[in-house]
């Protein structure tokens, strides 16, 4: 064979592969917001829709919508006490030498090989033992330990000499440490602070065992669609997990915008 | 008068004190917790590791770790399997300007919620579902296939949202590869299978067996996809812990079973550690 018609024959097997793959990714979701506007009580074929009615039913749900009010809540207090700590040590250990500098990183970034389950039948125990009753700050703490490693990582693994020199330029300029701190390294770091910062909010707004086992009464939305569940397929889980899509993409192309933004082309 | 100077070695202190405060009291703390209570009995009394050997005296706990350990390999090498292409694709085949699209396209679901994620996956491959009524209706079967409730069930959702990330962290590797090692391997005559087979797939390597140690983490510890859709038929080892939890309120066994189920992800670690050097930038 001539390589042209190698590279022709690659193209093909190409396209073909990437469409049956976009398919198999898309599948789910696709039958998961189409039969959200079936207008029948069973989201199975065949269609019946389109209709509304299920989210009308979501949006007068009230436990639904407080779980939502609860979830946006949690995943934003919790990101930024994450991203505010993982700043504040991130700078620490980029900018002074403290001894024991890399085993103490470690013990930060620990969280992160550990399972969410297990991490959340730690709190569990240790609540339960220390006699803290199941919440929402509770299920926010342990979103603050899955979080706080991540916003770590991504804040250090952006600090580098570069913004060392704009710092002691400042500093040489007579500006006080925190105005340094406050002027300089945040603006500077903005975009390592923003990706840490919504990278932890779709996390937490996802985040479903440790909130389960965490929370009682006032749960976040992952836990209350999880107990819609029990009623089997109905269109009403389809409305309402059409909807958290919805708001997942809204917070993912902010973010790819965010970042587009900063790149020059 | 500097500030800097005068603060001493108080500041750097300071500034990683609550992070590190945080990671002790909420992580580490509750780790020792749960160790302590999985030697402790459940109707109370003294020190015991009855939990423990009760994971390897009963078949069923036994066989729950052997589920999770097959799922888990399955997964990792057939989301490998299926990505690596995937992402190949995307950052040789697509065109530079629509690769970024591309990418944001394919790992979109990603994003949802992962209860949604193995809810929707329900509604494909349920009784009366859009597979089994496509089957149906073409007249290849004529009774409907048990699809849900079952391992591949399982391992379906978990391949899903596992070649998603994977395509993430390999397209991101390939892109990573500099243009002339490529160029090299043609100057020297090199077609583009041997090109592929010796300078491309070994260079990135490294990359997949990060992202496959990142499956291997994620999909033995996750509970809702095997809960949702492979129902209880047969248990994988974090379904097993949530009913210790659920129904008997059993803390010490169900601490001892997370305490194994994290031993072997830290064997996993240890035993692939030399691959996983994850760099500062």
């Amino acid at each position: 064979m001539r390589p042209s018609t190698v590279a022709k024959v690659i193209r093909i097997v190409s396209g073909l592969y990437a469409v049956a793959i976009y398919g198999f990714i898309f599948l789910p979701v696709g039958v998961l917001v189409l039969f959200s506007l079936q207008a029948t009580s069973f989201p199975i074929p065949p269609f019946t829709g389109p209709s509304l009615r299920w989210y009308d039913a979501v949006l007068a749900d009230t436990r639904l919508t407080s779980a939502l009010v609860n979830s946006l809540l949690v995943a934003a207090l919790s990101s930024a006490v994450a991203v505010t700590l993982g700043f504040l040590s991130a700078w620490g250990f980029a900018r002074f030498t403290l001894p024991g500098s890399a085993l103490l990183r470690g013990l930060i970034t620990l969280p992160l090989t550990v399972s969410y389950l297990i991490i959340g039948m730690g709190l569990l125990v240790l609540f339960n033992w220390a006699g803290v009753p199941k919440s929402l700050l509770a299920a926010g703490i342990g979103h603050v330990v899955i979080n706080l490693p991540l916003c770590f990582a991504i804040i250090y693994s952006q600090m580098g000499d570069h913004q060392i020199n704009i710092e002691r330029a400042a500093r040489d300029l007579g500006a006080p440490e925190w105005k340094v701190l406050l002027l300089v390294t945040v603006p500077v770091m903005a975009p390592a602070i923003f990706a840490g910062f919504f990278l932890s909010m779709t996390f937490s707004w996802d985040e479903f065992v440790i909130s389960f086992l965490l929370t009682r009464f006032d749960t976040t939305l992952p836990v209350e669609i999880w107990n819609l569940l029990r009623s089997g397929l109905n269109p009403k889980t389809n409305a309402v997990g059409s909807l958290v899509f919805a708001v997942s993409i809204v917070l993912v192309v902010f973010f790819e915008l965010m970042l587009l933004r900063r790149k020059p082309a | 008068m500097n500030p800097a100077t005068n603060s001493g070695r108080a500041l750097p202190w300071a500034l990683v004190t609550p992070a590190l405060g945080w990671t002790l009291l909420f992580f580490v703390l509750p780790f020792l917790a749960m160790g302590f209570s999985s030697l402790t009995a459940h109707d109370g009394g003294g020190f015991t590791l009855s939990n423990y050997s009760q994971f390897f005296t009963n078949p069923a706990y036994w066989q729950a770790m052997v589920n999770s350990l097959q799922v888990t390999a399955i997964v990792t090498l057939v989301s490998v399997l299926l990505a690596y292409p995937f992402a190949w694709i995307l950052a040789e085949q697509v065109p530079e300007r629509w690769q970024r699209l591309a990418l944001m396209l394919a790992v979109l679901p990603f994003w949802t919620s992962y209860v949604v994620r193995s809810y929707s996956w329900l509604l494909v491959l349920a009784q009366n579902g859009v597979i089994n009524r496509a089957l149906t209706d073409s007249g290849l079967f004529t009774e409907p296939v048990q699809l849900a409730n079952t391992r591949l069930a399982t391992i379906t959702g978990f391949v899903h949202f596992f070649v998603m990330l994977l395509t993430l962290t390999i397209f991101a590797n390939l892109k990573q590869l500099s243009p002339s090692y490529r160029k090299a391997a043609a100057d020297l005559g090199a077609g583009p299978v041997r090109t592929f087979l010796h300078v491309v797939l070994p260079l990135t390597l490294p990359g997949i067996m990060v992202g496959a140690f990142l499956t291997f983490v994620l999909c033995i510890g996750d509970y809702i996809t095997p809960q949702i859709l492979g129902g209880n038929n047969e248990l994988l080892m974090p379904q097993l812990v949530m009913m210790q939890i659920g129904r008997r309120g059993d803390f010490p066994l169900a601490s001892a079973l997370s305490i194994i189920l994290m031993a072997i992800v830290t064997i996993a670690y240890l035993s692939c550690a030399r691959w996983l050097k994850i760099e500062r930038a």
